[in-house]
């Protein structure tokens, strides 16, 4: 039988690869539906539209926890003594360097919006608790100051603001997750 | 150890099956056949007991699946509807919930016999790492399965452990997105873990058919740690020797289990589970099942930065990798032990240093039950310390350095005590370890 030597590949090298090609591009679409679907569903997405608080009733000192996408966030009425005490720190003594002014919103310096999960493992801190008087985490021990801000223990950043406007002095719109485009 | 089959099918039905499939030869081969070192002492019977349990396991949450709804709104009030209306409701979800944990201590006693008496070194270095495989498919399990009551503790515990996975630079926070199928901890989460906690028993019954396998390749390791040399003088049968020494094993242990399982059935759980899932109050303190506690005590030791020069590995991320680097460590065991002799019976040093670390780990089981303040905070990090070195410097120094006693020519000579007395300084030391039990 005469035989015909290819010093370069021949058809049939080519229908090889071009077919395995094929197999590995379709074997990967058909691996992404199945992770895929573990992305948030559109119902979830859709139930995680912007909401409005009313801040009306929140006394001086005091905060109230709300839920927004399955997680909580504080809004605290900060005292003066707080407002002061978050000023006055050395910013550039913390761990997650951040001025008091950047975490609020500029004429609103009493109203602290941040999300209510600790940054190291998601527990609630509790408020008005821990060295600083902001909160404190009974998970892990973290500690926050009155801003909000990670003064001791393991959690690695401040806790986060999330996207939000004043629609009028007493009434906030949260619009965003924490990091989240604007 | 698995030499050429000598079953022989005698009936009829025998024969036709053995040409077909054959299942009989098989199971012949493998649990009556087949041959077992006769000094294997009691702590080799908890292999039979962990199969056991794992498929008390299957077959207990077989049921509990017929009962349970895996829904944020209905989940915590089916659990108590098993627990309180379907009949016998309450003994099937005890024996499956206190199962988890003898489930674990029968594989802690398991391990650690292989630590101790060496198994996980050549020959075995596949069997052993098929148990670490074992092992963290367990894990997974246990924490899945924990999250479906949704009390307190299950969503907490969910929120605490998928977390971790947010300390990954750059996916992290789209990893645990696809983890919850949300923006928290919620009905999809509790959805998806449902359906994984009963798929993965399933996976684990599939690897350690994979690690019996394995098994019957190499043979079983033994107290003495010589390897079998003459089949007639060094083994008995699997039957009727080592299948009734596994059942006297079983009896006991499930003795305990049961008692456990009746008359303690909420001592290893958490009250605070008993309250339906909040996502709005943490409760005051956070501790997963015992069997977790030494994993967790390492994830929090690490408070601090760790500064590499080049880069910097922040507190969160460091408690993270710590925790799973504990795990994974266990894998490369078969090359960090520099040991020629595997059993510790004949290594005076390593049997010292096995018991630290027994204490060690015992140590770091008990501070990751404590609050993260001082002193328990500095304890977990220096116990974090001790129980890395004996893999990383322990270990590979002790072969080195330490001077085994004589092994015995066989495991014959082990069991019949000959080795007594051959040298002075053994004198005594080496017929002990087998005839303990």
């Amino acid at each position: 039988m005469a035989s015909v030597q290819h010093a370069e590949g021949d058809r049939r090298d080519f229908l090889f690869l071009a077919t395995g090609a094929a197999a590995a591009v379709g074997g990967a679409a058909a691996i992404w539906p199945f992770i895929s679907q573990l992305a948030p569903d559109a119902g979830t997405i859709a139930a995680g539209a912007p909401i409005e608080i009313d801040l009306a009733s929140i006394p001086a000192g005091g905060q109230i926890k709300i839920l927004w996408r399955g997680k909580p966030y504080f809004v605290r009425n900060r005292t003066d003594a707080e407002i002061k005490a978050a000023q006055d720190v050395d910013v550039k003594t913390l761990r997650d360097p951040q001025p008091d002014a950047a975490r609020v919103k500029e004429g609103h310096a009493k109203w602290l919006i941040t999300a209510a999960n600790c940054t190291h493992l998601g527990c609630v801190p509790l408020g008005n608790q821990g060295y600083y008087g902001g909160w404190f985490c009974p998970c892990h021990g973290s500690h926050f100051d009155t801003s909000g801000r990670i003064r001791k223990g393991p959690a690695p950043t401040n806790l986060p603001i999330p996207q939000y406007t004043f629609v009028s002095d007493s009434r906030i719109r949260i619009t965003g997750a924490p990091g989240s485009a604007a | 150890m698995q030499g050429h089959s000598h079953y022989t099918p005698t009936s009829g039905i025998g024969k036709w099956m053995d040409s077909r499939l054959p299942l009989p030869r098989l199971v012949y081969d493998s649990f009556i056949a087949y041959p077992v070192p006769k000094n294997l002492n009691y702590f080799y019977t908890f292999g039979a007991i962990i199969s056991f349990m794992l498929v008390a396991q299957i077959v207990t949450g077989v049921v509990l699946a017929m009962h349970y709804t895996a829904h944020v709104d209905l989940a915590f009030n089916s659990v108590e509807k098993i627990m309180r209306d379907v009949n016998y409701g309450w003994m099937i979800r005890y024996l499956h919930s206190n199962g988890a944990s003898m489930f674990f201590i029968a594989v802690y006693i398991h391990i650690f016999r292989g630590l101790y008496y060496g198994s996980y070194k050549a020959p075995r270095e596949v069997l052993w790492i098929l148990g670490v495989i074992i092992y963290l498919l367990m894990m997974a399990t246990a924490f899945l399965g924990y999250v479906l009551p949704w009390g307190q503790m299950s969503l907490w515990g969910a929120v605490v452990i998928t977390n971790l996975f947010s300390a990954i630079p750059l996916v992290g926070p789209t990893i645990v997105e696809f983890l919850w199928g949300g923006y928290s901890v919620d009905q999809p989460t509790l959805n998806r873990f449902f359906s994984l906690h009963y798929l993965l028993p399933f996976m684990i019954a599939g690897v350690v058919v994979l690690h019996v396998w394995a098994l019957h390749v190499t043979g079983q390791n033994n107290p003495a740690g010589v390897e079998v040399k003459d089949v007639k003088k060094d083994t008995v049968p699997f039957t009727p020797y080592a299948t009734i020494k596994d059942a006297v094993g079983l009896v006991f242990f499930l003795a305990f289990f049961v008692w456990f399982a009746f008359f303690q059935p909420n001592y290893l759980g958490h009250a605070v589970n008993y309250v339906p899932a909040d996502p709005l109050v943490t409760p005051p303190h956070i501790v997963p099942e015992w069997y977790f506690l030494p994993f967790y005590a390492i994830l929090r030791a690490i408070t601090f930065d760790i500064n590499l020069i080049i880069f910097t590995i922040p507190s969160k991320l460091g408690g993270v990798l710590a925790m799973f680097a504990a795990i994974a460590v266990l894998a490369f065991l078969p090359w960090l032990d520099t040991s020629k002799v595997k059993s510790s019976a004949y290594r005076p040093l390593h049997k010292q240093f096995f018991w630290a670390f027994v204490v060690v780990c015992v140590m770091l089981g008990w501070l990751g039950s404590k609050p993260a303040e001082y002193p328990y905070t500095v304890l977990s990090l220096i116990f974090t310390g001790l129980y890395f070195a004996y893999f990383l410097v322990v270990l590979p120094l002790l072969g080195l350095f330490e001077t085994p006693r004589q092994l015995p020519a066989s495991i014959a000579d082990a069991v019949l005590g000959k080795n007594r007395g051959a040298a002075p300084v053994t004198a005594g030391a080496a017929a002990a370890p087998q005839t303990k039990g």
